[in-house]
């Protein structure tokens, strides 16, 4: 039974039919076709399906699409400015806390709300933010350092 | 998964009436139980009931008793003032739960509903003397929330009620409390055992009154008369603390899984119910421990 509905993610409303079992992930790589946000254990485990809905980190694995319907999601995608990189992406490349990049996504936009809240965190409380997204390349330190440098850099 | 309908509502009216007896219909709130259950064999119902837009179900009233409305967020509970000060224990468990994502989407109400017996906010519940309010077509009706889980996913509510509320009495001058958990890792973790307590003193700081409960230790959440005993009378010192860890191993009735096995989830058991109620009885003197219990194990932690 498709259900016309329509999604705003990054700002930009996209109208879409979906089923009423359809996670928000596969609505926003299948029917929208941003496919920055990933699905990695599709179990609520890894986090690398990490969007904002209306601001705040959530799993969108395991988010039934049609419950985010009035909401605001951001995505990945929405985190540059064109192709301007955020300070907290580019902080990412500088510190080499991307490996294989495939959890980058989902650690960019847990980071990312965590600096909207906390523009000056401590390492444990980035370590903290960070624990819903797995990583199995780099070991943690260098993203850690990267979300520490681009909170120096905006405060 | 299958061919579902789904239904977003803003009344608990809309959403009993779509509910109906509740044969094939559920409610959702923020999804995290019921979305992976269903990933995992347990199919969704014919009809999906989205009830997180009842905004009239996310009351959080902390002044005289703490009144939660059923979606009520592990995020907005850890992080309430009041519940912090004056239910320490609810703090403790709201704060452990998954990740910030989760604690963004999880709901007190869902939480209950679900009945796991390794649930982090069902001890607190349990040692706070809660109950919570069942709303069908039929009107309220109150459940004390140790009635309310029968089993493993199971609870008392009939198809077609709906939770709306969870109360927690206001607690007496000199009450602390605490909820502490063994984990493997912080995010994202189920308990290998929990431990929660609340204790009262009296005037000459002898524990009064106390309440244990053991998490992931039996088919439900439960209490410890054993652990409670042991603890009652005393100044909470030494020897009545190894007396609460002996009480508390010997009430556990754990399983063997892929997490622990049998014995060491009884040996912990007692440890990890002893330092729920050190720390209960070190808050119910006004002294300041952090939330949640649960120490962080990690580099500059310094705990």
């Amino acid at each position: 039974m498709k259900h016309a509905a329509t999604l705003t993610v990054n700002g930009m409303a996209y109208p879409v039919e979906l089923e009423g079992d359809t996670t928000l992930v596969r609505a926003i790589r299948d029917d929208i076709g941003l496919t920055g946000t990933k699905e990695g254990c599709d179990d609520c485990e890894c986090g690398a399906c990490m969007v904002m809905i209306d601001g705040r980190p959530v799993n969108s694995c395991t988010y039934l699409a049609l419950q985010a319907i009035g909401s605001e999601i951001t995505t990945v995608e929405g985190l540059a400015d064109g192709e301007t990189l955020s300070n907290l992406q580019s902080a990412f490349l500088d510190q080499g806390g991307v490996q294989c990049g495939f959890c980058t996504p989902g650690m960019l936009v847990s980071a990312h709300a965590l600096l909207r809240e906390n523009a000056d965190p401590t390492e444990e409380e980035v370590r903290l933010a960070l624990g819903g997204n797995l990583c199995r390349c780099t070991g943690y330190t260098k993203i850690a350092s990267a979300v520490m440098k681009a909170a120096k850099a905006s405060v | 998964m299958g061919d579902v309908a789904f239904h977003t509502v803003t009344t608990v009216d809309e959403a009993l009436a779509l509910l109906g007896d509740g044969s094939d219909a559920r409610v959702v709130a923020g999804g995290s139980d019921l979305i992976v259950q269903a990933r995992h064999g347990k199919s969704l119902p014919g009809t999906v009931i989205a009830i997180h837009r009842i905004d009239a179900l996310r009351s959080l009233t902390s002044s005289g008793d703490l009144v939660v409305g059923a979606l009520t967020s592990h995020a907005t509970l850890c992080a309430d003032a009041g519940v912090r000060s004056n239910w320490t224990a609810i703090a403790d468990a709201s704060a452990l739960v998954g990740s910030h994502a989760t604690r963004n989407v999880g709901t007190l109400g869902g939480n209950v509903m679900n009945a796991s017996p390794a649930m982090e906010t069902g001890g607190p519940l349990i040692v706070l003397g809660a109950s919570v309010t069942l709303r069908s077509a039929a009107g309220d009706r109150e459940v004390a929330i140790e009635e309310l889980w029968t089993g493993p996913g199971k609870t008392s509510a009939k198809p077609g009620e709906i939770c709306v509320a969870v109360t927690v009495p206001a607690q007496p001058a000199l009450t602390g409390s605490a909820y502490v958990r063994l984990e493997y890792r912080r995010a994202m973790e189920i308990a290998i055992v929990g431990a929660s307590a609340c204790i009262t003193l009296d005037d000459d700081g002898n524990v009064a009154a106390a309440k244990v409960a053991l998490t992931a230790l039996a088919p439900t959440i439960i209490r410890s008369p054993a652990a409670e005993a042991a603890i009652i009378g005393t100044d909470g010192n030494d020897e009545a603390l190894k007396a609460v860890t002996a009480g508390a191993s010997a009430d556990a009735k754990p399983i063997s899984d892929l997490r622990a096995n049998e014995d060491y989830r009884r040996a912990m058991a007692g440890v990890i119910a002893k330092r729920a109620v050190a720390v209960a009885a070190q808050r119910a003197r006004g002294e300041e421990f952090p939330i949640p219990a649960t120490p962080v194990f990690m580099k500059g932690s310094g705990q």
